[in-house]
């Protein structure tokens, strides 16, 4: 039913990649059973900053999850069909990035045997205890839709009729999962970073310009390795969406900046002075903020000039700055700035360790391993039909 | 059985404001605990911390050399970081000790954040914690404004000399903060920390009855609290 | 008949592998006594009866712990009428059981079973262990 015969066939660079992933994730998994052993006290988390980097990757990868609606939408809303080859690529990378976030939550527990706490006790008025839901509710939607329209395209035949509320569902949910992620942070009184309306809209424009560009970096990787082609216009509308969400995103942060320092007042300073300038003399997150930052603006400049972005080399060196300057701001920066200064006006630095970070690439091969798996399931799938552009027949579309 | 419409809806009014009375007599009756810290009763005596090493004694509070690992569950900051804002430069406030605690908020945010409620406010106004249920999210220590939780990062026992054996350790990988000694209140005594402070400097009683000790202080001094434009509504008050 | 060798090899690990149990027991000189737990000297009556502890004592643990945590009362009356404040260390251990390693532990480690209580609640000072 899950055609996962078709990724145990693969050829010896395939094999090699999935080894070298498995590699990695038995070493990062030999650590967290250290940190199951010893505590937290082997990460960088201190008293003053509690959420490093674990829960920094879920808030990004949060983001990548809910950016496969920016192909979806398009596709079976709209009629856009040049989105068809690639909305289950969206949809995998969905549940590829969805299943680590749950992994990133994961291990950031302190006492994680008794996770199902949060579903034996339900807290409505617990963001947290919502985004459980979210996040589930998100991983079989789009297992489901990807699962049946994948198994539909191998039979050549139209997807069944109930699989379109299923498809139209996942639409604002995916925009819903992380609107709740950012609620986790914007309803917090003492962390004055995250206390702002614009905190949602912030991580909707960073997932829809994150997203996007990791789907084109994968298409493009999928073209060299395979022969899939997702099509150049679909590749060139996906590169607009990452443009203008690229534009926003920039722009929301500018916004922030305005708040902070034309109002001047202390509280609303203090976090985004620590991101960028340091505070008492601590400045361990400067050098990766102006990173980002500069990592953007180069990225708009060649995302903005068309000249550029129909080069797809530049393309993708433009789609690969988009990915690490948010990586940066969502994936370490916003989280562990919110932390300083603490409550009582200290700094405390916060820096991952060792086994912290193996951990956590063993949760990134994780996802690559579930997404390679899931990919290869999909271009079997297509290299078994007759090569066509066109969708197979009878892929009916919503309105 | 066969009832009208109208004795029903009669019988219904009646039950709801009956509930509603019930539960605003209940209110009435019922304690809120607060404390008051008199600081210029503290400040007789430097560097005294008899209060935390009352408190961490009997509650087996480990005592961590790491400052990133500490757990405390009482300490002592200068009033211009515990009450920033509300104190300025020119102020003979500005390096007075404060001492710090949970300050079981009658709006708390680390109970509206807990997704299994491990932590939650009692009736009597104390916001409690639940060791067993705690998952160790630490989304309670991201909410408190006041710096008041503590998470153990390792397995305290090595760090805890002279365990008390009427009240058990924590573990490794739960959240632990003040809890106004509820099992001392409920056999009639007051808090570890109230009760061996040599100057008297702590106030604890119950904010809702206009006679306790605690009410009166709180009308016949100045008093602050701390960051109270949150709307949290902190029951720790400061008396300069 | 080519895979002879291998074939009695891999049935001598099977074999191997099924009887684990037996000849590991019989090397670590494991026997069918029980558990030899010592009784209380000075409490006769338990909080409930014995057949009922025996089987259901985590039930009864259980619930003292969400009445004590959740509702802050502490008051237990048992079935003979008796008050009991309901507490692990201060009422089970030291007013009868004395302590784990006496009591708790000899059952608890012929059955293979580990609850994660002793993470937190405090045994018996070595002091007051002979008391009883």
């Amino acid at each position: 039913m899950f055609m996962f015969e078709k990724a145990v066939a693969g050829s010896r660079r395939y094999w090699l990649w999935i080894g070298a992933l498995v590699l990695v994730l038995a070493i990062g998994f030999a650590c967290y059973l250290r940190q199951l052993a010893d505590g937290l006290m082997i990460t960088g988390l201190s008293r003053d900053v509690t959420w490093g980097l674990y829960i920094a990757q879920f808030t990004f990868f949060v983001g990548v999850a809910a950016s496969a609606v920016m192909v979806v939408l398009p596709y079976y809303l709209h009629n856009f069909k040049a989105f068809a080859k690639i909305t289950i690529l969206g949809e995998f990378l969905a549940i590829a990035a969805v299943v680590m976030c749950m992994l990133f939550i994961f291990v950031d527990m302190g006492q994680p045997t008794r996770v199902l706490n949060v579903l034996l006790y339900p807290t409505p008025h617990s963001m947290m205890f919502w985004d459980m839901i979210s996040l589930g509710g998100y991983l079989t939607l789009n297992a489901c839709i990807a699962l049946v329209t994948l198994r539909a395209e191998r039979e050549g035949a139209a997807p069944p009729r109930w699989i379109k509320p299923v498809i139209l569902l996942s639409i604002p949910w995916a925009v819903s999962i992380h609107t709740v992620t950012a609620f986790l942070y914007s309803g917090l009184p003492g962390r004055p970073l995250w206390l702002t309306a614009i905190l949602a809209p912030r991580f909707l424009a960073s997932a829809f310009a994150s997203g996007p560009a990791l789907l084109i970096l994968l298409c493009l990787l999928l073209g060299r390795l395979t022969g899939f082609s997702p099509g150049r216009e679909a590749i060139q509308k996906l590169a607009i969406i990452v443009t203008y969400a690229t534009v926003i995103s920039v722009f929301f942060v500018l916004m922030e900046f305005f708040t902070a320092f034309y109002s001047q007042i202390p509280e609303h300073t203090e976090s985004l002075r620590y991101m960028f300038f340091g505070l008492d003399g601590h400045a361990r997150l400067a050098p990766w903020m102006w990173t980002s930052l500069l990592l953007a603006a180069a990225s708009l400049v060649l995302l903005l000039a068309p000249r550029y972005r129909h080069n797809e080399k530049l393309l993708a060196v433009a789609c690969g700055m988009v990915f690490f300057s948010l990586w940066i701001d969502k994936g370490i920066g916003l989280i562990v700035a919110a932390f300083v200064p603490s409550p009582l006006g200290a700094v405390s630095e916060y820096t991952p360790t060792l086994p912290e970070l193996l951990i956590v690439v063993a949760i990134w091969a994780v996802g690559s391993l579930i997404l390679t798996v899931l990919y290869k399931i999909a271009l079997s799938v297509r290299e078994g039909q007759m090569f066509s552009a066109a969708p197979p027949a009878g892929v009916k579309v919503l309105l | 059985m066969t009832i009208s419409r109208q004795a029903f809806l009669r019988l219904s009014g009646f039950s709801f404001v009956v509930a509603v009375a019930r539960k605003a007599i209940g209110a009435g009756a019922r304690a809120r605990w607060g404390m008051a810290v008199d600081a210029a009763k503290c400040l007789k005596r430097e560097n005294c911390t008899k209060c935390i090493a009352a408190c961490h004694q009997e509650h087996n509070v480990p005592s961590i050399p790491d400052r990133a690992h500490e757990v405390r569950w009482l300490w002592k900051e200068p009033f211009d970081h515990a009450l920033a804002g509300q104190v300025d430069e020119y102020s003979a406030l500005r390096a007075v000790p404060a001492m710090l605690l949970c300050n079981h908020c009658e709006n708390p945010p680390c109970v509206r954040v807990c997704p299994t409620q491990a932590t939650w406010k009692r009736e009597d106004g104390i916001v409690a914690m639940d060791w067993h249920r705690c998952i160790g999210c630490r989304y309670c220590m991201a909410a408190c404004p006041y710096g008041s939780r503590s998470f153990n990062f390792m397995d305290p026992r090595p760090y805890i000399h002279n365990a008390n054996a009427q009240f058990p350790t924590r573990t490794k990988g739960v959240v632990e903060k003040c809890t106004f000694c509820s099992e001392r209140l409920a056999v009639g005594r007051p808090p570890a920390c109230v009760e061996a402070c040599p100057e008297k400097a702590l106030t604890f009683g119950n904010l809702n009855d206009p006679q306790s000790p605690l009410r009166q202080l709180l009308q016949a001094r100045q008093h602050m609290r701390r960051r109270p434009e949150l709307g949290t509504g902190p029951d720790v008050f400061y008396i300069a | 008949m080519r895979d002879r060798g291998a074939i009695y090899c891999g049935l001598a690990v099977f074999l191997a592998l099924a009887t684990f149990p037996a000849w590991h027991n019989l090397e670590a000189g494991v026997t069918a006594k029980g558990p030899a737990i010592k009784l209380p000297v000075r409490a006769k009556q338990c909080v409930a009866p014995a057949e009922y502890m025996r089987t259901a004592h985590m039930n009864l643990l259980m619930g003292w712990r969400e009445t004590v945590v959740r509702t802050g009362t502490r008051g237990f009356t048992s079935v003979d009428g008796k008050p009991y404040n309901m507490s692990l260390t201060p009422t089970c251990l030291q007013q009868c059981h004395g302590s784990k390693a006496d009591f708790c532990d000899k059952c608890h480690t012929y059955a293979a079973v580990s609850p994660p209580c002793w993470n937190c609640h405090v045994d018996t000072p070595p002091a007051l262990r002979s008391a009883l």
